[in-house]
């Protein structure tokens, strides 16, 4: 069964049996809760921002293996990065699980140095529509964050 | 004894293929699939008989017009009602559990009445609550279930006191799959002079009722779940009580005599049926009951009840699977919900998907429940007449691979 092989790669039961990043911050200073409320998913994100940049990141959650290891690889993708460059990457991942995003071919998981790093695993989500919505949860949840740390 | 493959040929949808294997279909708690009897009895008035109900002198209207009567003769007797006039026809069973809400419960509450459901309810019969608590001032009280998953009658007892004015209670859980013991509830809330109505969502789909002997006053149900098209539902009351109810909406068709500053009312059932009626959908409905009829309900309620235990058999040797219902087929229909630690419900779903078989995987719009038993989503499966054990072989094999594919072998 090839694209159900496609869709749950081992990185991401990986990262859906060990999430990186799985703690409440005890410093924080932006965070927000997600949920998708047809599903049940939830997450929560926390982050410590300091100059600009995502110091801390903490995802805690719980739901389907999509949404918690989009999850995961996103604290990994966004920690230590300044916040103009995790907005470019929010809008590439969300590209990216977009139907258009297809045609990006700067998002070739075989490809060494990939920008999204294992993020890209989650490319073989696309071909089941449904699903989409879990991967993006986590970074819709972000940006809110994001967006009540800016108008804050 | 019901033979399924006897039944499948008459459902068209059922020969299709999912991803490459024949269909399992074990979603029908969400929505049956329609025989081909009922697609055609639909499409039969839209190419034939089709004109307004009610309202013209001619021929067309006046066959539209008994065809839609006559499916709610048929809807009467189906469940043993005391006249067709009990039948009101709504847009589903959501919207028969607001009119009785908003019609009964608005003008009756006052502060510190209660309305008494239970913790097991789809969100259909708790929201509505919710609103028209928010009016009144009543308050909601709940019925709790049992670690075997049975509503707890002996706490029921304590629930019932004089402050209960309303009962509404699911007549068979979307996900337990438990059937109440709705007479001896209607009993007690007779006792305490409560109205009682009964959500029969799953139960009129799958068991035989029969409202004179059920001991409530209220029954909602949908057509979606019984063969029946989607857009039609009905709200069965006793005659004497649908008199004193209040419609929820005002329109056309449901009017004695409309002045300038005030109007009356139609007699029953006309005065809940505001608007050009579903009434193709009405008539669809009406060919599902005869379809059902003619095999019967016991028969139904037979078959589920033979499938509901082979799939409790077969999904225990599931490793690390557990049942969230009761692990027996007394008093329980055809929905078997379960969870397998390390497989989120989501997972399943799409993995079952891709082997063609179809379940439902998440809160199954009774989060109070969920949140009861501790779980944020169960997969269902749930039966009806055309499934066989080969649809439940399917779902175990393909949870094998679910397995597999998540390490847990
Ligand atoms: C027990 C129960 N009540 C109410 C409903 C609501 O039915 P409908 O969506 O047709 O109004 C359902 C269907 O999902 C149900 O299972």
């Amino acid at each position: 069964m090839a694209s159900l092989e496609e869709l749950y790669r081992e990185v991401i039961l990986d990262h859906y049996r060990s999430p990186r990043n799985r703690r409440v911050l005890e410093r924080s200073n932006a965070g927000a809760d997600g949920s998708n409320p047809l599903c049940g998913d939830e997450v929560r994100v926390d982050l410590l921002i300091e100059a600009g940049v995502i110091t801390d990141i903490g995802v805690t959650g719980h739901g389907c293996s999509i949404s918690q290891a989009s999850g995961s690889m996103m604290g990994d993708a966004v920690k230590a990065k300044a916040l103009d460059e995790v907005c470019r990457l929010t809008d590439r991942f969300k590209g990216m699980m977009s139907i258009e995003g297809a045609a990006d071919p700067g998002l070739d998981p075989e490809r060494p140095g990939a920008v999204l790093g294992d993020l890209e695993a989650l490319q073989g989500v696309r071909k089941f529509p449904v699903r989409i919505k879990c991967a993006d949860l986590p970074w819709t949840t972000l940006e809110e964050a994001l967006g009540i740390y800016e108008s804050g | 004894m019901i033979d399924p493959a006897r039944f499948r040929s008459d459902f068209p949808i059922l020969g299709r293929e999912i991803n490459g294997r024949p269909m399992a279909f074990l979603d029908s708690a969400a929505s049956s699939q329609k025989p081909a009897q009922v697609i055609d009895a639909m499409m039969d008035v839209y190419r034939n008989s089709y004109a307004n109900v009610h309202r013209g002198a001619y021929t067309l209207s006046q066959e539209a017009t008994e065809a839609y009567e006559g499916a709610r003769r048929k809807v009467a007797r189906f469940l043993n009602a005391a006249a067709p006039e009990e039948v009101v026809f709504t847009r589903n069973t959501t919207a028969a559990i607001n009119q009785f809400a908003y019609g009964w419960g608005l003008g009756n509450l006052k502060p510190g009445d209660r309305v008494l459901t239970s913790v097991m309810e789809h969100h259909s019969n708790i929201v509505p609550w919710h609103i028209i608590a928010r009016h009144t001032g009543a308050e909601l009280s709940f019925l709790d279930i049992t670690g075997d998953f049975r509503i707890d009658l002996q706490k029921a007892q304590d629930r019932f006191d004089e402050r209960v004015k309303i009962v509404s209670l699911s007549g068979m859980s979307n996900v337990l799959g438990i059937m109440p013991p709705i007479g001896e509830i209607a009993r007690l809330a007779r006792e305490v002079g409560a109205v009682m109505l009964v959500d029969g969502a799953q139960m009129v789909p799958h068991s035989p009722v029969d409202v004179q002997e059920m001991g409530a006053d209220f029954l909602a149900f949908s057509g979606h779940k019984m063969l029946g098209p989607t857009g039609i539902g009905v709200l069965w009351g006793r005659r004497e009580l649908l008199e004193k109810m209040e419609p929820m909406e005002g329109g056309g068709e449901m009017i004695r005599e409309v002045q300038l500053f005030e109007s009356t009312w139609a007699p029953v059932p006309q005065k809940f049926e505001a608007g050009t009626p579903p009434f193709v959908e009405a008539i669809g409905l009406g060919a599902a009951v005869d379809y059902l009829s003619e095999i019967g309900m016991d028969q139904i309620l037979e078959h589920d009840r033979q499938l509901t235990s082979y799939a409790l058999d077969r999904l225990e040797e599931v490793p690390g699977l557990s049942i969230q219902g009761p692990a027996n087929t007394i008093d329980r229909g055809g929905v078997v919900s379960f969870d397998i630690p390390g497989i989120h419900a989501h997972d399943i779903a799409t993995i079952l998907d891709q082997h063609g078989v179809a379940v439902r995987a998440g809160h199954h719009c009774a989060q109070p429940l969920m949140r009861h038993l501790g779980l944020a989503a169960t997969t269902r499966a749930s039966f009806y007449l055309y499934n066989s054990e080969d649809d439940i072989d399917a779902l175990v094999d393909a949870l094998g691979v679910a397995r597999r594919l998540f390490g847990l072998d």
